[in-house]
């Protein structure tokens, strides 16, 4: 029987009950007698036992077999509940999670790995007690390793060769990224970047396109033909955050000696060949499955009213379309303006009722933070309880995808070094016990999302130093900078205060990339930051991504729309009041300067206005930062949809997008960020 | 892609420059009118703008830039061919376009045996029916081309 058809089901269950499961787990670990928990942990294995036995994952089915024998012993008397029991149903729980993260982006369970968990399930079912000793996995690593050298084929062997002969170093590099990396694609992305401007990749395994498709673990091997040598590539190389460790071989000598080696090698790998076989047919499925179903696709549950709000009135749009029908016949003026207004109303509803479908409370999102906290928290020896609020705020559908990864970095942030050793706080005056607040709530058209610690805040001086030394800042710009855009050095790519990047994170490392992928959805980040007091984190996103109410302008012929969030206020300035700066136009209005840009030069449109006396000007702010932009006419105010440029136009500079406008002609959106 | 054209050896020729161009037909969606084009400020000077396609939006390249011939004037004749290659949804501007041909693979001439020249580039090969010549364009190639720029 063809089970695809159930895979989706099956995927949305079972998250959803490990979800409750995480939850009851942390609850219980505060009354770990409370019966009524256990029982519901033991309903959660039961079910997810019966699922995935129908759908033929066996790995799943076993490993919550044992969970339930376990927990069984458990109910009725037999084993008392401990700390190392709920920590090692914390370790299943992973385990589960891992499985359905598989069987999401691949469509099988993968290999077996929970071997070592069932072990201890059954040790505890046997002895009573959960078992310390952990059989690590590093013979299997050594194997993979003495392969990894052997893995190039001819072409790059010659292409190596020659570089040789050409007195060009040839490296053999292997990378091995973070544990806790957010977002290894980019991350990898970055360093293959910089090492071609060095070097020459002629070969990486696994290949380029899978490490942009994150279809990769923790490391990747390249070979690279330069005419720099070992020192310089490893040198830029740790200029790059969140590595774990580099490898450099240097394939002089090793590639000409490959043969014997690989001689060697063999009886290893004859050692090895069952589980090469076992491992190659679990990658036969993966792949299988692979192009058939690359990935699941996006489902978002719906309440059952929101879906009738929808129907009532998609139902009204049709009875308005017929009353303009009849309107047409009698040429009555008046009717006609009251169903245009009828009209407008309608179709206000039916985007918020679209809006409101694809709305999820973010819930979904923070569910996993308190497990992480409690993690942390234990690694680090620190004392930190952290506050939800507003879980139930719903934001946009695209967004929960998006907003987890960048959360997460914040959250470790603050965890790691915003909060201090208990000791240090108590020294400071503050409780022993750190606090992270995270707090979402809507607030206009937009949702902010806060991340708060009670730590000891951003170093001012320390980041300017930092600047100075990263060359970021002259001493002189260090001096007169404000604390704002101090904090702003933060975020530039690969920036840390801390001289020991510790194994959670870096303060500032990988801020860069909270920022870029806020602002791809669309949001803004900014700092709140208090001294020895704590430093708040906040996110704010806008509520939709499709519609947004915009200014049309004209600019010589042309028509452009400024999305109305941007801007702060429209004015007219008089020519005269404008000076020129180092070639900048600037004008001093409400006693600040405001630098002037005229739209018709950034965006090169062919005008003819410059003898006017007094300038229309848009005022568009992004942060604490504003300009003036100067445009030709005022349209007006409008709902514009917007459309993106498609992946062909994908980077054109000072284009956000396009929308189309009421007579069918395209209106091109600006990005008034990338004026700053 | 490239074994399904290969079998059906049927091509879209549109002129330019009243030369005969023809791209694989599989590439092709549709074949519009010339409306409203919208500039895009800082594209690459070769592409026209955007327009609105049944509510998309799709940027049109202008061919007769891209292969730097001299303008060419917008006439009732004037085509937009919409095209989709690799996922990418664009439409490039052509004089004309009227016909499908099929053209066998054996007369299709690579045009490495010519001396090379600029042309090259985009050029995938030389197709002969009956005592025309048709030129067809590498559309990958031109994409390419355009992508890393």
């Amino acid at each position: 029987m063809d089970m695809n058809q159930y895979l989706d089901i099956f995927i949305e269950e079972s998250k959803e009950h490990l979800q409750n499961m995480n939850q009851i787990l942390l609850q219980m670990e505060n009354d770990p007698e409370e019966i009524s928990k256990l029982n519901e942990i033991f309903r959660i294995a039961h079910t997810l036992k019966g699922m995935a036995s129908t759908m033929g994952f066996q790995n799943l089915a076993r490993l919550t077999h044992e969970m339930e024998s376990a927990l069984h012993l458990v109910r009725s008397g037999e084993l008392k509940m401990s700390t190392s029991i709920i920590d090692l149903l914390f370790l299943c729980f992973d385990e589960l999670e891992g499985y359905i993260g598989e069987i999401e982006s691949n469509g099988v369970e993968g290999e077996n790995t929970s071997s070592e968990i069932v072990k201890k399930l059954e040790d505890l079912r046997l002895k009573g007690t959960v078992s310390k000793e952990a059989p690590p996995k590093a013979e299997a690593k050594e194997f993979n390793q003495e392969k990894m050298n052997l893995q190039l084929d001819e072409y790059v062997h010659s292409v190596i060769k020659k570089a040789l002969q050409q007195e060009l170093n040839a490296y053999f590099i292997k990378i091995t990224l973070d544990k806790k990396c957010m977002l290894k694609s980019a991350r990898a992305y970055i360093i293959i970047n910089n090492l071609e401007k060095l070097t020459e990749i002629v070969h990486s395994n696994p290949s380029i396109e899978d490490i942009e498709d994150e279809r990769f673990d923790l490391s990747f091997e390249l070979v690279v033909v330069t005419k720099s040598d070992n020192s310089i590539l490893k040198k830029e190389l740790s200029n790059i955050p969140e590595i774990e460790s580099i490898e450099i071989i240097d394939l002089k000598g090793n590639i000409i000696v490959k043969e014997e080696k690989e001689r060697e090698i063999a009886p290893n790998e004859l050692l090895h060949e069952n589980s090469i076989v076992e491992q190659q047919l679990t990658n036969k499925a993966a792949d299988e499955s692979k192009g058939r179903k690359a990935k699941t696709g996006k489902t978002v549950r719906v309440d059952i009213d929101r879906l009738d709000n929808l129907m009532n009135l998609v139902s009204e749009l049709i009875i308005i379309k017929t009353r303009l029908e009849d309107i047409d016949d009698s040429g009555n003026g008046q009717s006609m303006h009251e169903a245009i207004e009828y009209l407008e109303r309608i179709t206000t509803s039916l985007h918020d009722a679209v809006m409101k479908v694809r709305m999820v409370p973010i819930e979904r999102v923070f569910n996993r933070f308190p497990r992480m906290v409690r993690d942390l928290a234990k690694d680090l020896g620190k004392e930190i309880s952290l506050i939800m609020k507003g879980e139930e705020t719903e934001v946009d559908r695209t967004v929960i995808d998006e907003i987890g990864d960048p959360l997460i970095h914040l959250i470790r942030n603050s965890i790691d070094h915003g909060i201090e050793e208990p000791d240090v706080r108590l020294v400071a005056g503050k409780s022993k016990n750190g606090t992270v607040k995270l707090i979402a709530y809507p607030d206009g058209n937009s949702v902010v999302i806060e991340v708060e610690d009670d730590g000891k805040g951003i170093d001012i001086d320390r980041v300017k130093a930092k600047g100075i030394e990263r060359g970021l800042i002259t001493q002189q710009q260090s001096l007169i900078m404000d604390d704002i855009e101090a904090i702003n050095l933060l975020f530039n790519p690969g920036f840390s205060t801390v001289n020991k990047i510790t194994d959670i994170s870096g303060r500032g490392v990988g801020l860069d990339v909270v920022k870029t992928k806020i602002e791809s959805l669309g949001g803004v980040v900014e700092v709140d930051n208090r001294r020895g007091e704590g430093t708040k984190f906040i996110i704010r996103l806008p509520l939709t991504l499709a519609i947004i109410q915009a200014l049309l302008v004209n600019v010589g012929p042309e028509k452009y729309a400024i999305p109305l969030n941007t801007i702060k206020e429209i004015t007219t300035i008089s020519q005269r009041t404008i000076r020129r700066v180092q070639n900048n136009e600037v004008v001093l209005y409400r006693n600040n300067t405001l630098p002037i840009l005229r739209l018709s030069s950034l965006l090169q449109v062919e005008a003819n206005q410059n003898e006017a006396e007094d300038y229309i000007v848009v005022i568009v702010k992004k942060g604490e930062k504003t300009a003036g932009i100067v445009v030709d006419h005022l349209i007006g105010q409008q709902e514009i949809v917007i459309k993106s440029l498609g992946k062909y136009l994908s980077n054109v500079k000072g284009i956000a997008g396009a929308t189309i406008l009421g007579n069918g002609s395209v209106a091109l959106i600006v990005d008034t960020n990338s004026f700053f | 892609m490239n074994t399904n054209t290969e079998k059906n050896n049927q091509y879209v020729i549109f002129k330019l420059n009243s030369e005969n161009y023809g791209i694989p037909i599989s590439y092709v969606e549709t074949i519009e009118k010339v409306s409203e084009v919208t500039r895009v400020p800082n594209a690459p000077h070769y592409v026209k703008g955007v327009i609105n396609l049944r509510g998309e939006v799709v940027p049109v390249v202008d061919l007769v830039k891209r292969f730097k011939f001299n303008e060419s004037p917008i006439t009732p004749e004037t085509r937009i061919i919409i095209l989709s290659v690799e996922e990418i949804m664009l439409g490039i501007l052509v004089d004309s376009s009227s016909e499908v041909l099929t053209i066998d693979k054996d007369t299709i001439d690579n045009t490495s045996n010519f001396v090379n020249t600029f042309e090259d580039d985009y050029i995938s090969g030389i197709g002969k029916v009956e005592d025309r010549m048709i030129i067809i364009v590498d559309i990958l190639k031109i994409l390419d081309i355009d992508l890393s720029e």
